[in-house]
C-alpha cells in the first residue's frame, strides 16, 4: 500500500498542459532550425538541409518509424516486442517476393502479412504460453533470420538471386506536391534560414514514395484508433491494468493478440519499404538493427505516436546524413551537437542535477574539440552514428518517461 | 521424496529433448513438402559426423566449434540467471578478440615467454569484454536504459570501432600476397597447444580445457558461493533479494562485467588455436550463444550438450548440398528448436510446479487453501484460492 | 434479533416492494474447506445493509457469489423477487448488481472517464457524451468527480468514488462495497457515508461488508452477522451495541491480554529518533518518528494500512533511505546497508511473504538461506555450506512444524501458513537482537497463527526486542507490551495494551484524539 500523503496540489487541467507542451515544442523546433542553418553557413556543409538530404531523411525515417509504431501497438497492449527486427526481416522478404510475384503493391501487402505472421507467433508464445517477452522476441528474430534465408533460397535462386539476395524488385509510384519547383532556386541561393526552409519543404513534399505517404498517414491513424475508439481504449487498458480490464469484461487475451499481430504487420510494412523502396532488392541484413532503433524511438516518443514520429525523423536524419556525404555533414553536426549539449548542461545545472550537467559540459567540450582538430569523421564512425545517437537519447531521456503500467508483465486470466 | 524427486527435474530436463523432436518433425515436414527425403538427409548428416570416413575430422571440428559456442552461451546464461539480457556478446567478443590479438602480437612483448603471453592475451580479452559490457551496465543502473537495447546498439558501435581499428593505419597489417587486413600474426609460442585425435590429423583446440574450466567455474560460482546465491535470488525475485541484503545496483554491474568477461573469451579459441590473427570475417557467435543458452536451460551441463548439438548441425550443413537439400533447412531447424524449447520450458515449469503442489497437498493432508489478502505477484503460483 | 431463516424480513421491513436481494440456503465448498453454508440473507430495497464478520468468516466468498464471480453449490439467489443464476460478473451487472472492490481496479495512466467507460463503451461512447453522462451521475449522487482528471492524480477517497461511479454508470441498482473504509481517513469515511445515504435516497440499495463495528453501527440500517461461514443474526443498530456485535461475531468475549510477567528490561535495543522518509517529490512518507524498544519488549504499532508503516519498516531495514538516528544495541546503524543490518542481528518477517520473503521456485533449504546467506550455518566464508543449510532446514522444519514432505519442495508449493512458519523459524534461528515483524499472521490459518505467536513470545522471554506492525487488533493487544499508533506518517498516540479499548485504538488510528492517553 502506498502511503497517502497530503492531497496533491491542483494540477492544471490536461488541455492547458497539452497546449503549453505544444508551444514549447514548436519553440524548440524553431530554435533547432535556426541553429542548423547557422551551422550550415559557418561550416559550408550544404548537405545538412538540402532537398536530397531531407528527402533521404524522410525515407530513412519511414522504416524506423513503422517499426516504432509496431512497438507502440504491442507495448500499449502490454507486450514487449523485441522481435520487431525479426518481423521486419520477414517483411523485407515478403515485400521482395510479393513484388516480384504480384507487383509492387502485392509486395507491400505480402510484407505486412509476413510480419503479421511473425507477430502471431510472438503473441502465441507470450500471451498463450506466458513465455518471457524478451526471450520470445529474441527467439523470433533468430527464427526470422533463418527463415528469410531459407525462403529466399527457394524463391530467388532460379530467377537471378540467391539465399541472401533477390533480383531487382519493381518499384512503387512516387508522388509530389505540384508547383514547388521554384523552391529549388531559393535553395541554391544559400540564404540563412530561408534556403534551409526551402530545402526542407521541397525534400518533404516532392518525390515521395507512395509507401512513405501511407506510413505518414498511419501515425495519426494510430493515434485516432488507440485514443479515440472503444477498440483502442480496451487495447490500451490491457497494457495499463489488465486485471481491471478483465473485471470489466474485456477479453484481455484477444486484445493482446490484436496488438501484437498489428505490431508485426507494421514492422513487416517497414521491412517491405526497405526491400521495395529503399534498396529495390531484398538483401540479407538490410534491416541493420532498425527494428531496435524503432523501439528506441518509441521510448523517446514516450509511447505516443507524435513523439515517436519526431524521434523517427531525428534518427532518420542522422541515418540519411551518414549514407550521403557523411563525413562532411557529420563533422559539421559536431558543432550543432556541442551547442545542444551546452543548452542541456545549462538546464541541468538550473535544476540542480550537477553530475549530469558536468557530464553534458564535458561532452560538449569534447565535441567542440573534435570538430576543431579534425576535418572529417572516419567513415566507420559515421556509420555508427544512428546507434550512438540512440544510446545518447535513451541515456538522457530515459528517466522522465511514462510507459504503459503493465507493460511486459505476464498475465493469466483469473489470477488476482 | 528425495532430492532427485522426478517432479522437480524430469519435466524441465525433458523439455529440450521434446523441443528438438518437434523441430526435427517440422523440418522433416518441410523437407517432404519440397520433395526431399528427410531420412536420407538425417542419415547422411549422421554419417558425415560420425561415420568411418569423415567422422574423426568432423568430430574434431564439432568439438572446436562447440568450444566457442559454449563460452558464448555461458556468458549469456550468467546474465539470464540474474534476469539480465546480455545481447551484446557479439560486440564484446569482437572488440576483445581484436585488442587481445593485437596485444599478443605487439613487439614490446617480445621478451615475454609464450605461455605467459597466452595468459596475458586471455586477460586482455576478458578485461575488454567486461569493459564493453560495463557500459551497458552503467547505462542501466544510472540512467535506467534497458540493457536489451543498449547492448544491441553497442554491438553495432563495437562493430564500427572494430572496422575502424582493423585498418592499416591502426592495428591492422596486410598479409603478404593477399588483400586481407588482419592483426599481425601471433608468434608461434603464443599459439595455444592442441590435442591430437585418433584417425585424423585435425587437432582439438587446447582452449577446450579453458572452456571446461569456465563451465566448472560457472557452476561453482552460481551454485556454491554467496555471490552466486545473491545472483540467482536477484533473478528469481528482485524484491526479496533486496530485502535479503543484496545491493541491486552492484549486482547488475557485477553480473554484466562477469558476463562480458566470459564473452571476451569467445573469440580466443579461434584466435589462439587456428587463425593466430584477427580477421574481418563475419561471426554471429553472439546470437548463437543466446540460442544455446536457451536450449541448455542455462545449466552448465545442458549448455554443453546444446553446444555440441549446435556444432553438429553447423558441421553437417555442407553435406546437405550433396543431397541437393538447401542448407538453410538446418537454420530453420535451429531456430524452430529455440522457439520450441522456450515454449516447452515454460510449460514444463508450470507442470512441474503444479505436480509438486499436489504432492505437498497429498503428503501433508492439507490443501493450499488460505485466505490471502496478499496479492500473488507474478509468481504464477496456483494456490491462491479464496476461502473466506 | 432474528435469524431470518424462514425467509421473512427482519423487523422494520414492510415497504411493499420485494427484497432487493435475497439469499436462501447458500452453500459453497472448496477442497478441504466449507466457506459458506446455509446463508440466509434478506436485503430490503433502498436500505444500507451491513454484513459483518471476522477475517476468515466467509464474507468475501459470499460477495463473490452475489457478484457472479463464483457459483454456489447449493441455495438460491433472488434479485428483486425473481430467482437468478449468475455465470459471470457481466451477468450480475446486467441484473443491476455492481461491486466496488476493496482493492481498486483502476488504471493510473487513464483519465477518470476512460476508467469508467472501459467495457461499457456502448452506453454512451467514449467521448463527450460519456463525459457528460459521468458528470451528471456524479452531480446527482453528490460524488464530485471530474471525468477529465488523470487517475494518478486522485487520492484514495476520490478513487473509491470513481469505483462507485463505475457501477452507477452501468446502471447498478444494488451496490456492494467490500471493506470500503479500510483505507480511508475519518473525513473520507464521513464523505463516503454521506454518498451512501445519497444513493439510498435515490432508491438504490447498498450492501456493505466490514469488520469495523462502530462504523457499521453509524451508517447501516440493518446488520447481518456472519460467523464461521453462516449467518447467525440480523439486527438493527438501535437494538445493539458494539460489544453485542463483537460477541456475535466471535462467539465469545473479546480476548483480553493474558496476565503475564513482564519480560521488559530497561536495556534499550532499538532507538529511533527523528526518523523521516521522503519520496522523490519531497513529501514526507514518515515524519519525525521516535521510539525505543528495550530487550524483552514487544512494541506494537497500530494503524490503518497506508499510513507509513511499510516505509518505517523499510527504513529500519535499510531498504529505503531515511534521515534521522537509528541505534541498535548501542551502535548507530544509520547509513548501513541492509545486509550489514541483518548481519548485526535484525530479523525480518516481511509484510508480503511471497514478494519480499521467499523465492517461490527455489527449494525450502535455499529459502532457509535467504536473508542470511552470509552467515553460518548457510555459509562458510565466501562459499555456501549447502550441507549445513540442509541439515538446519530439517531441524527448522521439525521445530516449527512446517508441514512439508521434504525440504526439496519449492516454497511456492507450501500453504501460506507453512510458508510463514518457515520464515519465522528462519529468522529466529539466527537469534536476532531485534525482530521486525510486519503483519506476521496475515493470511495464515489459525493453527499456524498460534504457533507464530508462541514463537514470538518465546523469543521475547529470551530477551529479544520486537517491533510488531499489525492490522489485527487481537494480535497487537495480545502480544505487545506497549502500543503506538501511526497516522499519516507520524506517531499520534501511545497506549497500554492492558487498558486500552478497541474503540480508543480505532479512534486514534483514524485521526481522532483519545481522551486520557495521547502522545502527539
Amino acid at each position: 500500500m502506498t502511503t497517502q500523503t497530503l492531497a496533491p496540489a491542483a494540477e492544471a487541467p490536461p488541455a492547458v498542459a497539452r497546449a503549453r507542451r505544444t508551444r514549447r515544442l514548436l519553440l524548440l523546433v524553431a530554435l533547432a532550425l535556426v541553429a542548423i542553418s547557422a551551422v550550415r553557413i559557418v561550416t559550408g556543409a550544404t548537405d545538412l538541409t538540402s532537398t536530397g538530404a531531407i528527402s533521404a531523411a524522410l525515407a530513412a525515417a519511414v522504416p524506423i518509424g513503422l517499426a516504432g509504431l509496431g512497438g507502440l501497438w504491442s507495448e500499449r497492449a502490454g507486450v514487449v516486442n523485441i522481435g520487431l527486427e525479426g518481423m521486419m526481416i520477414l517483411g523485407t522478404f515478403g515485400g521482395a517476393w510479393g513484388a516480384l510475384t504480384f507487383g509492387p503493391w502485392g509486395g507491400v501487402v505480402a510484407g505486412a502479412v509476413f510480419g503479421a505472421l511473425g507477430g502471431l507467433l510472438h503473441a502465441l508464445a507470450t500471451v498463450t504460453f506466458n513465455v518471457d517477452h524478451i526471450v520470445s522476441g529474441v527467439a523470433i528474430t533468430l527464427l526470422a533470420t533463418g527463415l528469410a534465408r531459407y525462403l529466399a533460397s527457394f524463391a530467388f535462386t532460379d530467377i537471378g538471386g540467391g539465399p541472401t539476395q533477390s533480383p531487382v524488385v519493381p518499384s512503387l509510384p512516387k508522388w509530389s506536391v505540384p508547383g514547388l519547383g521554384w523552391l529549388a532556386g531559393i535553395e541554391q541561393r544559400g540564404w540563412f534560414l530561408v534556403s534551409d526552409l526551402a530545402g526542407i519543404v521541397r525534400g518533404a513534399l516532392t518525390e515521395l514514395s507512395a509507401l512513405t505517404v501511407i506510413a505518414v498517414i498511419l501515425v495519426p491513424v494510430s493515434y485516432l484508433v488507440l485514443w479515440r475508439t472503444a477498440f483502442g481504449l480496451r487495447l490500451r487498458s490491457c497494457g495499463e491494468n489488465p486485471k481491471a480490464a478483465e473485471s470489466l469484461g474485456v477479453n484481455v487475451y484477444r486484445y493482446k493478440y490484436y496488438g501484437v499481430v498489428i505490431s508485426g504487420a507494421l514492422a513487416g510494412l517497414g521491412g517491405a519499404f526497405l526491400s521495395i523502396v529503399a534498396a529495390s532488392i531484398f538483401r540479407e541484413g538490410q534491416t541493420a538493427g532498425r527494428g531496435y532503433i524503432g523501439l528506441a524511438t518509441m521510448i523517446f516518443g514516450n509511447w505516443r505516436p507524435g513523439g515517436l514520429a519526431s524521434g523517427a525523423l531525428l534518427f532518420g536524419y542522422t541515418d540519411a546524413l551518414q549514407l550521403r556525404r557523411g563525413s562532411e555533414s557529420v563533422h559539421a553536426l559536431l558543432l550543432f551537437i556541442a551547442a545542444v549539449l551546452a543548452v542541456i548542461a545549462v538546464f541541468q545545472f538550473r535544476r540542480g542535477h550537477r553530475v549530469v550537467g558536468i557530464v553534458s559540459v564535458a561532452l560538449a567540450a569534447g565535441a567542440l574539440l573534435w570538430y576543431f582538430t579534425t576535418d572529417q569523421i572516419p567513415v566507420e564512425f559515421v556509420r555508427a552514428m544512428p546507434y550512438v545517437i540512440t544510446l545518447v537519447v535513451l541515456a538522457l531521456a530515459a528517466q522522465r518517461l511514462r510507459m504503459p503500467a503493465a507493460d511486459g508483465q505476464p498475465y493469466r486470466k483469473g489470477e488476482g | 521424496m528425495s532430492r532427485l524427486d522426478w517432479r522437480r527435474w524430469l519435466p524441465t530436463t525433458l523439455a529440450p529433448f521434446v523441443a528438438i523432436l518437434i523441430a526435427a518433425a517440422i523440418s522433416s515436414i518441410v523437407l517432404i513438402g519440397s520433395g526431399k527425403d528427410p531420412w536420407r538427409a538425417f542419415s547422411s548428416m549422421l554419417e558425415y559426423a560420425f561415420g568411418e570416413r569423415t567422422g574423426p575430422a568432423s568430430m574434431v571440428d564439432m568439438l572446436n566449434r562447440a568450444t566457442t559456442f559454449y563460452l558464448s552461451a555461458v556468458a549469456v546464461a550468467i546474465g539470464f540467471r540474474m534476469g539480465l539480457f546480455n545481447i551484446g556478446v557479439e560486440g564484446q567478443f569482437r572488440l576483445a578478440a581484436l585488442l587481445a590479438g593485437a596485444f599478443g602480437a605487439a613487439t614490446f612483448l617480445d621478451p615475454v615467454p609464450g605461455p605467459i603471453r597466452i595468459v596475458l592475451v586471455i586477460v586482455v580479452a576478458m578485461v575488454v569484454g567486461a569493459a564493453w559490457a560495463g557500459i551497458a551496465a552503467l547505462l542501466r543502473v544510472y540512467r535506467g536504459v534497458s540493457e536489451v537495447i543498449s547492448t544491441i546498439m553497442l554491438n553495432f558501435v563495437g562493430g564500427s570501432i572494430f572496422a575502424f581499428l582493423l585498418t592499416e593505419d591502426y592495428l591492422g597489417v596486410k598479409q603478404p600476397g593477399s588483400e586481407n587486413v588482419t592483426t599481425p600474426i601471433l608468434p608461434a609460442d603464443t599459439w595455444m597447444p592442441s590435442f591430437p585425435f585418433p584417425n585424423t590429423n585435425q587437432r582439438v583446440f587446447g582452449f577446450i580445457v579453458i572452456a571446461v574450466l569456465v563451465g566448472f567455474g560457472y557452476w561453482f560460482l552460481l551454485g556454491r558461493t554467496r555471490f552466486g546465491f545473491d545472483l540467482r535470488a536477484s533473478g528469481m525475485n528482485p524484491t526479496a533479494a533486496v530485502a535479503s541484503g543484496v545491493d541491486a545496483k552492484k549486482m547488475i554491474i557485477a553480473t554484466m562485467l562477469i558476463s562480458g568477461a566470459v564473452a571476451g573469451l569467445v573469440g580466443l579459441p579461434g584466435l589462439l588455436g587456428r587463425d593466430h590473427a584477427v580477421t574481418t570475417s563475419v561471426a554471429g557467435f553472439g546470437f548463437t550463444g543466446i540460442a544455446i543458452a536457451l536450449l541448455g536451460r542455462n545449466h552448465p551441463v545442458g549448455i554443453a550438450f546444446a553446444a555440441l548439438l549446435w556444432a553438429f548441425l553447423d558441421r553437417t550443413r555442407i553435406i546437405l548440398d550433396l543431397e541437393q537439400i538447401p542448407q538453410e533447412t538446418i537454420v530453420i531447424m535451429q531456430s524452430v528448436t529455440v522457439l520450441a524449447v522456450v515454449v516447452m520450458g515454460e510449460l514444463a515449469a508450470r507442470f512441474s510446479r503444479r505436480q509438486q503442489q499436489r504432492s505437498v497437498g497429498r503428503a501433508t493432508g492439507e490443501t493450499t487453501v488460505e485466505r490471502p489478502s496478499v496479492a500473488v505477484a507474478g509468481a504464477g503460483v496456483e494456490n491462491a484460492r479464496e476461502g473466506s | 434479533m432474528s435469524a431470518g431463516e424462514d425467509g421473512s424480513g427482519p423487523p422494520g421491513a414492510a415497504t411493499g416492494r420485494p427484497p432487493a436481494v435475497e439469499l436462501r440456503g447458500i452453500t459453497k465448498r472448496f477442497p478441504g474447506v466449507v466457506a459458506n453454508h446455509d446463508i440466509f440473507l434478506t436485503v430490503q430495497p433502498g436500505r444500507i445493509h451491513a454484513i459483518v464478520g471476522e477475517n476468515g468468516a466467509g464474507k468475501s466468498t459470499l460477495m463473490k457469489i452475489l457478484y457472479g464471480m463464483l457459483q454456489p453449490d447449493e441455495g438460491q439467489i433472488f434479485v428483486d423477487g425473481s430467482p437468478v443464476r449468475f455465470t459471470s460478473p457481466q451477468h450480475a451487472i446486467r441484473a443491476g448488481i455492481g461491486m466496488v472492490h476493496q482493492h481498486f481496479m483502476l488504471a493510473d495512466n487513464f483519465t477518470v472517464a476512460e476508467n469508467v467507460v472501459l467495457g461499457a463503451e456502448k452506453i454512451a461512447g467514449i467521448g463527450a457524451a460519456a463525459h457528460q453522462r459521468i458528470a451528471e451521475i456524479s452531480r446527482k449522487y453528490g460524488l464530485g468527480v471530474d471525468p477529465g482528471r488523470l487517475m494518478a492524480d486522485l487520492g484514495v477517497g476520490d478513487r473509491q468514488r470513481v469505483e462507485i461511479l463505475k457501477v452507477l454508470y452501468r446502471g447498478a441498482r444494488i451496490i456492494i462495497l467490500d471493506e470500503p473504509t479500510a483505507v480511508l481517513v475519518p473525513q473520507e469515511v464521513e464523505e463516503l457515508f454521506t454518498n451512501l445515504r445519497g444513493l439510498t435516497r435515490e432508491g438504490l440499495t447498498v450492501l456493505f461488508i466490514s469488520h469495523k463495528l462502530d462504523e457499521v453501527l453509524e451508517v447501516a440500517d440493518e446488520i447481518t452477522v456472519i460467523r464461521r461461514g453462516t449467518t447467525v443474526a440480523t439486527v438493527t443498530p438501535d437494538a445493539v451495541t458494539a460489544r453485542d456485535l463483537a460477541t456475535l461475531m466471535v462467539g465469545s468475549e473479546l480476548p483480553s491480554p493474558e496476565a503475564r510477567e513482564s519480560t521488559v528490561t530497561d536495556v534499550p535495543m532499538l532507538t529511533v529518533a527523528g526518523l523521516t522518509v521522503t519520496d522523490s517529490a519531497g513529501r514526507h512518507l514518515i515524519e519525525d518518528i521516535s521510539f525505543t524498544i528495550h530487550k524483552g519488549e514487544v512494541l506494537g504499532i497500530a494503524g490503518v494500512e497506508g499510513n507509513g508503516q511499510a516505509e518505517l519498516v523499510e527504513a529500519i531495514m535499510g531498504i529505503r533511505p531515511a534521515t534521522g538516528a537509528i541505534t541498535l544495541d548501542g551502535q548507530s546503524i544509520a547509513g548501513w546497508s541492509t545486509r550489514r543490518r541483518r548481519e548485526a542481528g535484525i530479523g525480518y518477517i516481511p509484510e508480503d511473504r511471497q514478494r519480499q520473503g521467499l523465492l517461490l521456485d527455489a527449494p525450502l533449504w535455499e529459502n532457509r538461506m535467504l536473508g542470511h546467506q552470509t552467515e553460518p550455518p548457510n555459509a562458510r566464508g565466501a562459499l555456501l555450506d549447502i550441507g549445513g543449510a540442509r541439515r538446519d532446514t530439517e531441524r527448522l522444519v521439525a521445530e516449527y512444524d512446517v508441514r512439508t514432505p521434504s525440504i526439496d519442495v519449492p516454497a511456492g508449493a507450501l500453504s501460506g501458513g507453512n510458508q510463514q512458519k518457515l520464515i519465522v523459524g528462519r529468522e529466529m534461528s539466527h537469534s536476532p537482537k531485534l525482530l521486525v515483524a510486519a503483519h506476521p499472521t496475515r493470511g495464515v490459518d489459525v493453527g499456524a497463527q498460534a504457533s507464530i505467536w508462541e514463537a514470538i513470545r518465546a523469543a521475547r522471554r529470551a530477551g529479544m526486542a520486537v517491533l510488531l506492525i499489525s492490522a489485527d487488533l487481537d494480535e497487537l493487544i495480545g502480544l505487545s507490551d506497549t502500543l503506538r499508533v501511526m497516522y499519516r506518517g507520524r506517531i499520534v498516540a501511545e497506549a497500554d495494551p492492558a487498558t486500552v479499548t478497541p474503540e480508543q485504538l480505532g479512534l486514534a488510528m483514524t485521526g481522532g484524539t483519545v481522551s486520557g492517553e495521547v502522545a502527539a
